[in-house]
């Protein structure tokens, strides 16, 4: 009853969230001096008065900020989501079909950090002092400080062009047709350096995390009875040590999804990857108001959602809290 | 990005003899030539290309929509090498002597791509949805009193007064030939879903287009140019970043890009790779030109002493040849020096001297104070054209302290930001830059007319610049049939403007042409380039 009573308050405290945001972010955007007008004006090389008093009629952009801001909130509040005034289509449906790339550029970089990261954190935690465990937390550090567009950057100079293996940008090879096979391959291989840019920054910090968990929990009362008790190292670290040195990686990675999502941003600008990421950027630059919105209330449901995700695991990583869950 | 647009956000240019003859002759090396070659039929030629708002050029101006919309849309005529009309979708035409009528006859089984007939009310609905919604449409048809359609093939075109220009603006860059019974609805136009999805008149249809990242066109069958266009397919990739772009053409990912935007220094780096050819051919009827604008309403920058003080304190040699690589060419006035009315000998030229500059603000009374500063100015700078814009305004801080003016430079994080300030005339001076298009009248009015500012209004004299003797020649050669007349007038133009000074010209954008030399045959380098149809194009074995 009372688990039923606190979903019904997140659920309350996640709606009065996006509210805010959606407020927030429309008059943060409209400070920003310029407006649509000027930047379609723009590209077509300037425009009369009359042809920018017809680009602000047709967007509604000749209303006040405030009847904008509650013609807005009265559409959203009915799930829609606005018309982008540069592209021309439905907001939702360029959100729609931006989603897939995006979530296929998260989950992969994501599973490549985790996997990686925690693969490197726990060898090099087993040998502190040897030299693969410095390597890796020399790599750590050089991965995390590093910003990921240069390293992007750099990977597309080295592998798009150095040693061409790796198309430079987009998601698939247009001037090649073939199977679903074919298909599935193509994208995959223009996924990989955006998903190792991404998977990097995160490789470098799972990493340092995990071996400074794993290395407490190796040091416990527990890990030194399952070893008096005569059990093999690779059951010791699997089975016991590592589930609980696990549990600060994963309380990071719920925290970081809202950053991974700006830091796709950039990644997939520096590889025209078609996500989110880019088309966020894009309706920056072009004061693309009703799509940038849009995109932060997408993104603000995903990291509300996940973080309920990330309790979720929780529980079933711990059975501790599951106890106390169900006591309470 | 956001890209270009008269400037708005890219960049290139042409050549003639004389001013870029040395530049020129580097920079166009067209090594391969297989001009006897029979055409070869088939192919995808793949382009490398910006990203766009839409595909419906009679809405949207600028380069990014306008390359694949001249692939989509055939216009009344096709401008020559020598800016002189040519048959495109009109075969045949006569304009009164009075210069107050023009009549158009139609290829006859011209069709849409969707198998309708092109018809002379698609024609005079096109015109009316440029005059009404094209940013040069009120200048361009602004005379334009009826368009009369006696026969499906026929159409007639009456002015109010004579319009010299009238070939060029029918253009397919500038009015192309869109379908009345797609376009022509109850909803507004600007909204219509075929915006990004168009039924064309010209050489290629569209197929796809993935917002961002690609568009693909592919061959109209029943072209109503026999046997043509040569290619199967066009393929236009988006790569709105400047080292993608060049790593594109680089490791062959694309045949062909125009309106580059590669960085100048990259630009001597690709003209070693024998595989590919660099030119600045392909953008004499755009024109690009780029200057330093001053607000003219605040003092003392209405004293033209001051201009022309700045006039003299910069050094296009330097500008040119150090900050742009050698790839941009000195420009001296408002015209390119491929427009047909650039008129070298009636230019007021300022040479660089630093003493002549400073003598100029004595007399202007402007007196160094104790820190040796006579005036502080803050300097605007565009997103587009980043190479020369921001190189050039970086330069003239030091620059122009040399002769006791203080700059502030106010680099814009993006076009909105640019444009908000300087349409709003919130400037003292700004870095900027206009095309001249294919007649004055369409592009180089706009930047001198004393009505021309608009508050609000990008590229419209925002430094607001008035004299009623330019205004009385401008507006003579509107209207002016006379070939030899119109190029005296515009000669007393070029003397009066370079002598007043409310822009001090610097260099013509070096727009860049960029192809695989061996694949790619017969590149469109005429007058509009890639904003013209790509059917005589073919792609060699």
């Amino acid at each position: 009853m009372q688990a039923l009573a606190n979903l019904g308050g997140r659920l309350l405290s996640a709606l009065v969230l996006i509210g805010c945001v959606i407020v927030f972010n429309f008059l943060l955007i409209n400070i920003a001096p310029g407006d649509p007008a000027t930047v379609i004006a723009g590209e077509m090389g300037g425009a009369s008065e009359q042809v920018l008093a017809e680009i602000r009629a047709a967007y509604g952009l000749d209303q006040p900020m405030l009847v904008r801001l509650g013609t807005y909130v009265m559409r959203i509040a009915t799930g829609d989501l606005g018309y982008s005034y540069y592209y021309n289509d439905p907001v939702a449906d360029l959100i729609l079909s931006r989603l897939g790339p995006t979530l296929l550029l998260l989950i992969t970089g994501l599973g490549i950090a985790i996997v990686l990261g925690v693969w490197l954190g726990v060898l090099s935690a087993l040998r502190p002092d040897s030299p693969f465990s410095h390597l890796v937390t020399v790599f750590s550090l050089i991965g995390y400080s590093a910003p990921v567009f240069w390293t992007g950057l750099l990977l597309i100079i080295l592998f798009g062009s150095a040693w061409p293996i790796f198309p430079i940008g987009g998601i698939r090879d247009v001037t090649q047709s073939g199977g679903p096979l074919f298909h599935v391959f193509d994208v995959a291989h223009h996924l990989v350096l955006p998903a190792l840019t991404l998977g990097a920054v995160y490789t470098a910090q799972y990493a340092r995390l995990c071996r400074a968990s794993m290395l407490e929990v190796l040091k416990s009362d527990y890990v030194r009875t399952a070893r008096a008790k005569g059990l093999r190292t690779s059951v010791i670290v699997g089975k016991h040590a590592l589930r609980n040195a696990i549990l600060p990686v994963v309380t990071i990675i719920g925290l970081q999804i809202g950053q991974m999502l700006s830091g796709a941003v950039l990644v997939e600008t520096v590889f025209n990857w078609p996500g989110l990421g880019t088309l966020a950027f894009e309706s920056v630059l072009r004061r693309d108001y009703p799509t940038l919105l849009g995109i932060l209330v997408c993104s603000t449901v995903l990291v509300v959602i996940v973080n309920m995700l990330t309790e979720l695991a929780y529980r079933l990583i711990d059975p501790r809290i599951r106890a106390a869950g169900g006591a309470g | 990005m956001t890209k270009s647009r008269e400037p708005g956000t890219i960049r290139r240019r042409e050549l003639l003899a004389g001013v870029a003859a040395g530049t020129l002759a580097t920079l166009a090396p067209l090594r391969v030539s297989f001009a006897q070659e029979a055409p070869r039929r088939g192919g995808t030629l793949v382009v490398g290309h910006d990203s766009l708002r839409h595909l419906n050029s009679a809405i949207q101006t600028g380069n990014s929509t306008g390359v694949p919309a001249a692939q989509l849309f055939a216009g009344l005529v096709e401008i020559d090498g020598d800016f002189n009309a040519q048959p495109y979708l009109a075969d045949s035409w006569t304009i009164a002597d009075d210069g107050l009528s023009a009549t158009f006859h139609l290829v006859e089984g011209a069709t849409f791509h969707d198998g309708a007939p092109i018809t002379s009310e698609d024609v005079a609905f096109s015109i009316a949805t440029v005059k009404a919604n094209s940013p040069l449409g009120p200048t361009m048809y602004g005379s334009v009193t009826t368009v009369e359609t006696p026969d499906p093939q026929t159409v007639v075109i009456r002015m109010s007064h004579p319009v010299p220009f009238l070939l060029q603006a029918l253009a397919p860059a500038l009015t192309p030939i869109i379908p009345k019974h797609i376009f022509g609805g109850d909803g507004d136009i600007k909204v219509n879903p075929a915006n990004s999805a168009p039924v064309g008149s010209g050489p290629f249809k569209f197929v796809e287009w993935e917002k961002g990242q690609h568009i693909i066109l592919e061959r109209n069958e029943n072209f109503f140019r026999k046997d043509l266009p040569h290619l199967d397919r066009i393929i236009f990739l988006t790569f709105d970043d400047a080292t993608k772009r060049r790593l594109a053409i680089t490791n062959g990912t694309a045949h062909y890009t125009a309106f580059s935007g590669i960085k100048f220094a990259d630009i001597a780096k690709l003209q070693e790779d024998p595989g590919l050819v660099v030119t600045t051919e392909g953008y004499a009827a755009l024109g690009p030109t780029n200057f330093i604008e001053f607000n003219v309403r605040r003092p003392p920058l209405d004293d033209v002493r001051v201009r022309r003080a700045v006039a003299h304190a910069v050094d296009r040699e330097f500008i040119t040849q150090e900050l742009h690589h050698g790839v941009s060419t000195p420009l001296e006035g408002p015209f390119h020096h491929a427009n047909k009315y650039f008129a070298s000998d009636s230019l007021m030229r300022y040479d660089y001297d630093l003493d002549k500059a400073n003598a100029l603000l004595d007399e202007a009374g402007l007196a160094p104070d104790a820190d040796g500063i006579r005036a502080r100015f803050t300097l605007d700078v565009p997103t587009f054209h980043p190479d020369s814009m921001r190189t050039v305004a970086e330069y003239l801080r030091p620059q122009l302290r040399k002769i006791g003016i203080e700059i502030e430079v106010r680099i814009s994080p993006d076009y909105a930001t640019w444009g908000s300030r300087v349409g709003q005339w919130d400037f003292d001076i700004t870095m900027n830059g206009t095309w001249n298009n294919p007649d004055p009248v369409i592009g180089v009015n706009r930047s001198f007319l004393c009505d021309s500012p608009r508050k609000g209004v990008l590229f419209s004299n925002m430094g607001g610049y008035c004299n009623p003797a330019v205004d009385d020649l401008l507006n003579k050669a509107a209207t002016e049939l006379d070939e030899t007349e119109r190029h005296r007038l515009y000669a007393e133009l070029q003397a009066l403007v370079t002598a007043d000074v409310p822009l001090v010209w610097t260099n013509e954008e070096p727009y860049m042409t960029i192809y695989r030399g061996d694949a790619v045959q017969n590149p469109p380098l005429g007058i509009w380039g890639a904003m013209g149809p790509m059917d005589r194009v073919w792609l060699a074995e």
